[in-house]
């Protein structure tokens, strides 16, 4: 009673539903409710009838337990896993290296350098793929060509078509062409570091690279665990580099197989594997789980411990 | 004396590491735009020399031009890029503005709810998502693609945007109400005009996924009058497998567009860094 008899209860805030209404209807009709359907989806499959019915985790035995599904998720998973260890190891210090370089004060042609270093991240899979195909292929013959022309020539192998070094080299195309968002969320990160910290440093002697490790390194942290998780949601999701550069049948011989090829040759099926939505959707869940505990490892450990770097 | 010459030496090793760098980074786009211009038999003769009069031949790009719809191709693409970095711009902001804005009841657990889509990635639910297009009779347009897109962009977004918001000062929206504006006035003429740098870093991040992808043409929208750019490259690929002019010619022509879209937009991405640093 003496609540609503208040004067300046506030009227019912209507336009907070309409600020807020575009983005949460689309975004939960196209990409929450399908998801959340695609995880149902999980737990149903065919008898032989051709009726679909619950059937549990029965779907979930099969992919990790029948050897048959068991040996190609196992596989597409230990490579998703190298993929991403690449891309920690190499994409991310290099990136980080970079940042470092173009942000040094009074350095000219940063913007060009910025801009060159991004390009290849606005390419398409299409065409990266296609590109890297063509230098590293034996027949038209730049990468040995060049390998020659500074002695090298013994170093040289067809490594997109062995066994052992293509799921390497894919990964290692893909930092080349990726390296450009971890340069440029550091870059930003170290332009927001105040003047006045910088100052501070220098007055007491710490300049250059002791400055980057003392003193930066430690205030961009957050920023790195940020690229850390995002590449590691990125790899766990990737596909298309793959697809577009060895087919889905990720060869030669499943080396380079990862979680995304083995989920489209399910889903859809290709040559003569026919198609299985529910196993499909098994795999789907799969992933959604490895991402999600990725996350959460993320958010509880890694950037609670982060926040008391944060100015 | 000693400390300008370490600066200096320091710069000079600043140069040369990200000149070396530069050229890894545009060796490969460096390689097939100079043997998309040359004749058949000096891409395999001497794939490294620049096109010389001799060798110079545009028989490629005749080609490509000839037969493919790569103008059509490029207008699917730009109309779906264009009208999702729109879309999700608008309904981002506005969600971002709720969000940052008010309080009410549920207002974090909204923002947790938008977030979820930054690290779960959309096309785990293409199944369904095919299912709904098609139920929906959405199948082979390009509204298919930009309501996708649109939803695949809003949670980072949203999530970009209310973290600028909440470092706009309260005195000047308060400012604005005192003189009388109302809510919607207050959004589109304070606050939208003040993140406009944000707005162009999450332009450049939203649009180069969208502009690239090739899993969601692929699937929802194949059909010769849908197809974009990069679906459309990558059938070109294909179909010209033999014929190595056309296939460098349609993959110089398919970087062009995005090349030119990320410069314009970049100035504002730098503007947009750089005021971020000021602040």
């Amino acid at each position: 009673m003496t609540e609503t008899a208040l004067p300046g209860k506030k009227p019912f805030r209507w336009h907070i539903g309409v600020f807020l209404a575009p983005a949460v209807i689309i975004y939960s009709a196209i990409m929450i409710l399908p998801l959340f359907a695609t995880l149902n989806m999980a737990l149903f499959n065919l008898t032989p009838e051709g009726v679909t019915t619950f059937v549990g985790l029965a779907n979930f035995q099969t992919l990790f337990g029948d050897p048959r599904w068991a040996d190609a998720f196992w596989n597409a998973l230990a490579n998703n896993t190298w993929f991403f260890l690449i891309h920690m190891l190499v994409q991310n210090p290099i990136g980080v290296l970079l940042a470092a370089l173009l942000s040094s004060p009074k350095l000219r042609m940063a913007a060009f350098y910025r801009t060159a270093i991004f390009i290849p991240t606005i390419l398409s899979f299409v065409i990266v793929g296609f590109v890297w195909k063509l230098i590293l292929s034996p027949i038209w013959g730049i990468a040995p060509g060049l390998l020659d022309a500074v002695g090298l020539r013994w170093l040289y192998a067809p490594w997109l078509g062995q066994e052992a070094s293509a799921l390497t080299t894919l990964a290692l195309v893909s930092v080349w062409q990726f390296v450009g968002i971890p340069m440029m969320l550091i870059y930003a990160a170290l332009l927001t570091i105040p003047d006045e910290i910088l100052e501070a440093a220098e007055m007491d002697g710490i300049t250059g690279a002791k400055q980057f490790w003392k003193i930066k390194l430690p205030l961009i942290l957050p920023s790195i665990g940020i690229i850390s998780i995002l590449t590691f949601v990125g790899n766990f999701n990737a596909f298309d580099l793959i697809y577009v550069s060895q087919g889905a049948l990720a060869g030669p011989n499943f080396a380079t197989d990862i979680l995304g090829t083995f989920l489209y040759r399910t889903f859809f099926g290709f040559q003569l594997q026919l198609g299985d939505p529910h196993m499909g959707a098994t795999i789907a869940t799969a992933m959604f789980g490895i991402i999600l505990v990725g996350v959460c490892i993320y958010l509880f450990t890694i950037q609670t411990r982060l926040r008391r770097y944060q100015f | 004396m000693s400390k300008t010459r370490s600066s200096l030496g320091r710069t000079v090793a600043a140069h040369a590491v990200l000149g070396l760098y530069t050229v890894i980074a545009l060796f490969p786009v460096f390689i097939v735009v100079i043997n998309s211009f040359k004749s058949r038999k000096a891409i395999f003769g001497d794939p490294l020399a620049i096109p010389t009069p001799e060798t110079f031949d545009l028989v490629g790009y005749t080609t490509v031009l000839a037969q493919g719809d790569f103008f059509l191709y490029f207008q699917n693409s730009l109309v779906v890029t264009v009208a999702s970095l729109f879309f999700v711009l608008l309904f981002g902001a506005m969600a971002a503005f709720a969000l940052s804005e008010y309080r009410f009841r549920g207002n974090t657990l909204m923002g947790l709810y938008l977030a979820i889509g930054i690290m779960i990635p959309i096309r785990l639910g293409t199944v369904a998502i095919l299912d709904l297009m098609v139920a929906s009779g959405l199948v082979n347009t390009l509204t298919a693609l930009v309501l996708v897109y649109t939803a695949q962009g809003l949670p980072l977004a949203v999530f970009i945007l209310s973290e600028f918001m909440r470092g706009i000062s309260d005195d000047l929206k308060n400012a604005g109400r005192i003189d009388g504006l109302s809510e919607y006035r207050i959004f589109f003429t304070l606050v939208l005009p003040l993140v406009r740098p944000a707005m162009a870093t999450v332009a450049v991040f939203s649009m180069i996924p969208i502009w690239n992808d090739l899993w969601f043409p692929l699937i929802l929208a194949p059909s010769e009058a849908t197809k974009t750019v990069t679906l459309g490259s990558q059938v070109f690929i294909g179909q010209f497998v033999t014929n190595w002019n056309a296939v460098l010619a349609a993959l110089s022509l398919a970087i062009l567009p995005v090349l030119v879209l990320y410069l314009i937009f970049s100035r504002q991405l730098i503007r947009g860094i750089t005021a971020g640093a000021v602040k």
